[in-house]
């Protein structure tokens, strides 16, 4: 051990994350004190946090490349926009969750605890420097997130979805430790600097490198959800409370990408051409199988949980064309994705009441006559999500089909809109309840204010991005150079 | 002429501000819905009618432009602009929109607010894709009108129209998504979506041919060209009356505009290497599909099948254009053939719009499309029946008639590139006023074939007012085409000097 004194100034770029560890632990203790009817105290005080933690990654935000905890921490401006971003879309799946988790007894601190937990986790993801540091938010984020998966007691269905997600995350957390391991003992460090110095050194040819790549992605996969390493996926978006699987649709998505990122693109960029083709494969089974199974389904969480994965099966196109605007269209298509996910999950959360659970296709039947405005929300989403212009969705798509044009890969181009076309009739289908069929009774929308506010601006914010491209366009730029 | 004012931002923003400004209105006071819609659908087109008058016809380049910065990340631009070709388009556009608004008035009592939104939208979207300049701009609107037309068909249709507009988008959608990886293909060779950039862009043969394969995918479907026409049946029949008419008189004709736009121009050589393609396709429509509308038993199926073989003229008259150059060595009957398109496109807009009125005033009051369900209505509707004797001439080709005119200059450029193209299309004189007087004869003449036809009640003002309006406009176009050709002629003329440069 070293006689080096951590300063101040190295803490700085890590305040957001012992804030959030301090807050945490923080609002445990009061939770334990305080009764039930004063839950919402715990839940003003996790807003703060996040709040908080907006505050400080804002002002100590780094305009370049600064590490810090001895290289195992990066603070860059990718890593400030993913954490604000990850903040907000948590803090407005908090927002959506409240009264969902108040009407099935669900409304306990732990469940916001979790979420934070969970939270920082990304976090420190986003923020990795090193091996190992990937792997304590990978583990923080993931176990935080079985705990939440099982969060209602009472559903059977919700303890199987998270034995599944724990064991199967068991799994493919043991398969990334073991390319991780190897990848130590082949380029000597933990870091990803050096490991990307290595990569050169070695070159990418290198056997040993090879293999422990794909024990790597293998995690990577798993993490994302791409096909064929996507068994769990469905199951835990199913089974788990709707608040659940929304969150995590948002917070472990980020972490993904960022995962992605930190790892195959800055750390084993060297080495593309070796993961360029196994990337490949995922994708493209991803984006065939999400949209093909995706029809068959009767359960909208179902349902939406193999879109999510025709989804990611685009955004690793992003990743594979392994050029700067590549990645800069993987950025982009993940932030419109949680946006439009987050939303859509948010109707589904909306349209449930008491004993009701409202994840079945039919329940939104008629929705233009029980609510116009919210089947016109819905409706902007869903068409969003399809990629029809003028929604945000498209220029999602647009971005990445250009970056795999680019570097010259015109059949994956025509399979991916094919394919996009498929998934379209999905989101027709849910398009044609709201609109065509008449409701099955008499429901109106119960739901607080703010949820209707937030979820109004949320499609709205869909239409207007995707009017007004340029801005989040010209902030996926800037952040990746 | 150039005005002060962003023209053509008003004409695409103002109907959609509109819609949203009736859509906002809502169902509690429909009136006001209603008159919302037909103030602004009405204005939009006298503002069309401006841009008609301040058109300049001496020149090809592109009028009334305007640019702003949209996407600097994708060098998009917001570039609106006219010529010749799009310049009557969006005059259709603006003026068979008011019709539909007036001719839904009082049918339409569910969800009123969002009917007319929708097609006021819609008319902002459409006129957005003739008036763009910019590839993406372009295809932004192209799609985006999939959604409004999905609506209306799908909540005030027939009995089977959930399947025939599930149909209709995943069609149209198929075709336009290979045309935006072929866009964006040549963004990142050219370095922009600007259109005109495209049209200079020199292309290797195989890239013009998959590029023309792409745009052939998005283009036919919209057409529709055979075989991929069986979603327009399907569509027409079960789409509400004012569906039906902006269905057929306008949004057919984007797959033809989109032909004269971007195929011809970007991929001069493999349009001419793949001509016989399209040649044959729009033959094959305009004669087995001209059978098939003879044996239909449905009033607006017929008419569907009517429209997709007068499609075939459109499509025929554009890319005879080769043929005919290498035939006589002039460009005068390739400039024909082009002219011929247009006007085809203008006529069969007005005329299949007003077909399908028609059948819309029959269906109000009987409720029933079949032809054995009417017989002898000249009896008790007499001035409906000149009117629907009218258009059904038009849609036949009578001289005098508007229809006369597009098929009479295609006719004589395909004479001039091969006899037996001009005899095959020739048939259509046959094979149009069979079935379209056959489909008259039923319907209107004889004796009254029931008792719902003896109840019948001649046009009211609303109904006359429409049909007038639309049997004016044909018999102006088809005895006086002149204005019409004159506004076109500088374009048509730079669009064939552009067909015959070759890019390799």
């Amino acid at each position: 051990m070293n006689g080096e004194m951590m300063t101040m100034l190295d803490l700085a770029p890590a305040w957001a994350e012992i804030f959030v560890l301090a807050a945490v632990c923080l609002i445990l203790l009061v939770d334990v004190f305080l009764a039930d009817r004063h839950r919402w105290f715990t839940y003003a005080l996790c807003m703060l946090t996040l709040a908080g933690a907006a505050f400080l990654t804002a002002t100590h935000g780094a305009t370049e490349r600064i590490t810090t905890f001895h290289g195992m921490f990066v603070a860059d401006p990718l890593a400030d926009v993913l954490k604000l971003f990850t903040y907000a879309m948590v803090a407005v799946g908090f927002l959506y969750s409240r009264e969902y988790l108040v009407r099935r007894g669900l409304f306990k601190g732990e469940y916001y605890l979790l979420g934070l937990f969970a939270m920082l986790g990304v976090m420190v993801m986003i923020s990795a420097g090193s091996l190992l540091t990937i792997y304590l938010g990978l583990e923080l984020l993931s176990l935080s997130s079985y705990a939440l998966v099982a969060f209602d007691r009472e559903s059977g269905v919700a303890a199987e979805s998270a034995m599944k997600y724990f064991v199967l995350g068991a799994i493919a957390s043991g398969a990334l430790l073991y390319g991780m391991s190897i990848l130590y003992g082949v380029t000597g460090s933990l870091r990803l600097d050096d490991i990307a110095v290595a990569v050169q050194e070695l070159g990418a040819g290198n056997i040993g490198l090879l293999f422990g790549l794909a024990f790597v992605i293998v995690g990577v996969a798993f993490k994302f959800g791409a096909v064929p390493f996507h068994m769990w996926l469905p199951d835990v978006y199913h089974g788990a409370p709707t608040p659940v699987t929304l969150f995590l649709t948002a917070a472990p998505k980020v972490g993904a990408f960022a995962l992605a990122i930190r790892l195959l693109a800055e750390g084993l960029g060297g080495m593309h051409d070796g993961w360029r083709d196994m990337v490949i494969v995922l994708s493209v089974l991803s984006i065939v199988v999400g949209n093909l199974v995706a029809i068959a389904q009767t359960n909208l969480k179902r349902m939406l949980a193999y879109s999510t994965i025709s989804h990611v099966g685009f955004i690793l196109l992003g990743i594979l064309a392994g050029t700067t605007a590549g990645y800069q269209a993987a950025l982009y298509y993940t932030i419109t994705y949680v946006i439009m996910a987050v939303g859509s999950f948010g109707m589904i959360l909306l349209l449930s009441r008491e004993g009701f659970e409202a994840d079945r296709l039919d329940d939104f039947k008629g929705l233009n006559r029980r609510s116009p405005w919210f089947a016109a929300v819905m409706l902007m989403l869903m068409f969003s999500t399809a990629g029809v212009p003028p929604f945000v969705g498209f220029w999602a798509k647009v971005g990445v089909i250009g970056a795999v044009l680019d570097v010259g890969y015109t059949w994956l181009a025509a399979l991916a809109v094919f394919f996009s076309v498929v998934g379209a009739y999905y989101y027709l289908r849910l398009v044609k309840l709201m609109y065509f069929d008449e409701p099955e009774g008499e429901h109106p929308v119960i739901a607080g204010t703010a949820m209707r506010a937030t979820l109004s601006v949320n499609g709205l914010a869909v239409l207007y991005l995707g009017i007004f491209p340029a801005g989040l366009l010209e902030l996926c730029m800037r952040v990746l150079p | 002429m150039q005005f002060d004012w962003p023209i053509l931002s008003v004409l695409v923003w103002l109907p959609i501000a509109g819609g949203v400004l009736a859509l906002l209105l809502g169902d509690r006071a429909p009136g006001a819905a209603r008159w919302v819609s037909l103030v602004t659908s009405v204005a939009t087109f006298v503002l069309s009618v401006l841009l008609w008058n301040g058109f300049d016809r001496s020149t090809a380049a592109m009028q009334f432009a305007e640019r702003i910065a949209w996407i600097p990340a994708f060098n998009a631009w917001y570039d609106l602009g006219v010529d010749g070709i799009s310049m009557p388009l969006i005059v259709l556009t603006a003026f068979i929109t008011p019709l539909v608004v007036i001719a839904g008035w009082s049918v339409i009592e569910r969800k009123v607010s969002q009917y007319f939104a929708s097609f006021l939208i819609l008319e902002g979207l459409m006129i957005g894709v003739f008036a763009s300049l910019d590839a993406l701009l372009f295809y932004v609107f192209w799609e985006a009108m999939l959604i409004p037309m999905f609506i209306i068909i799908g909540i005030w249709g027939g009995p089977r129209r959930v399947y025939a507009t599930i149909k209709f988008f995943l069609y149209t959608f198929l075709g336009s998504v290979l045309m935006l990886v072929a866009l964006i293909y040549m963004y990142l060779k050219s370095g922009s979506y600007d259109i005109a950039a495209f049209q200079g862009l020199p292309l290797g043969m195989r890239e013009q041919v998959l590029i023309f394969i792409a745009f052939l995918a998005a283009f036919a479907v919209k057409v529709p060209m055979w075989p991929v026409h069986t979603w327009l049946p399907d569509a027409h029949v079960e789409a509400p009356t004012g569906g039906s008419v902006i269905l057929a008189a306008i949004m057919l004709k984007m797959g033809g505009y989109g032909f004269l736009r971007f195929s011809l121009p970007i991929t001069p050589d493999a349009s001419q290497e793949l001509a016989w393609l399209v040649i044959t396709l729009s033959l094959i429509a305009v004669v087995y599909i001209g059978f098939v509308a003879l044996v239909q038993n449905d009033m607006k199926k017929l008419i569907a099948y009517s429209s997709i073989a007068h499609m075939g003229f459109v499509t025929l008259g554009s890319f005879l254009a080769f043929d005919i150059f290498a035939a006589t060595g002039e460009l005068r009957g390739v400039a024909m053939g082009i002219d011929g398109a247009m006007v085809q496109m203008i006529s069969h807009g007005l005329v299949s719009g007003a077909m399908f009125l028609c059948v819309g005033v029959l269906y109000d009051r009987v409720h029933s499309r079949e032809i054995s369900a009417y017989g002898g209505v000249v009896n008790t509707m007499p001035v409906f029946a000149s009117f629907m004797v009218l258009f059904a001439m038009a849609n036949a080709g009578l001289p005098g008639t508007s229809g006369f005119v597009g098929e009479f200059l295609v006719i004589l450029a395909s004479f001039r590139a091969d006899f037996w193209y001009a005899l095959l299309a020739g048939t259509t004189l046959v094979l149009g006023a069979a079935y379209t007087l056959w489909l008259v004869k039923r319907v209107v003449f004889g004796a009254v074939a029931n008792d719902n036809v003896a109840a019948l009640e001649d046009l009211n003002a609303r109904e006359f007012v429409v049909l007038g309006a639309l049997a004016a406009a044909v018999l102006i176009v088809g005895i006086w085409p002149a204005p019409l050709l004159d506004v076109m002629r500088a374009t048509v003329e730079q669009l064939v000097q552009q067909l015959m440069v070759s890019k390799l």
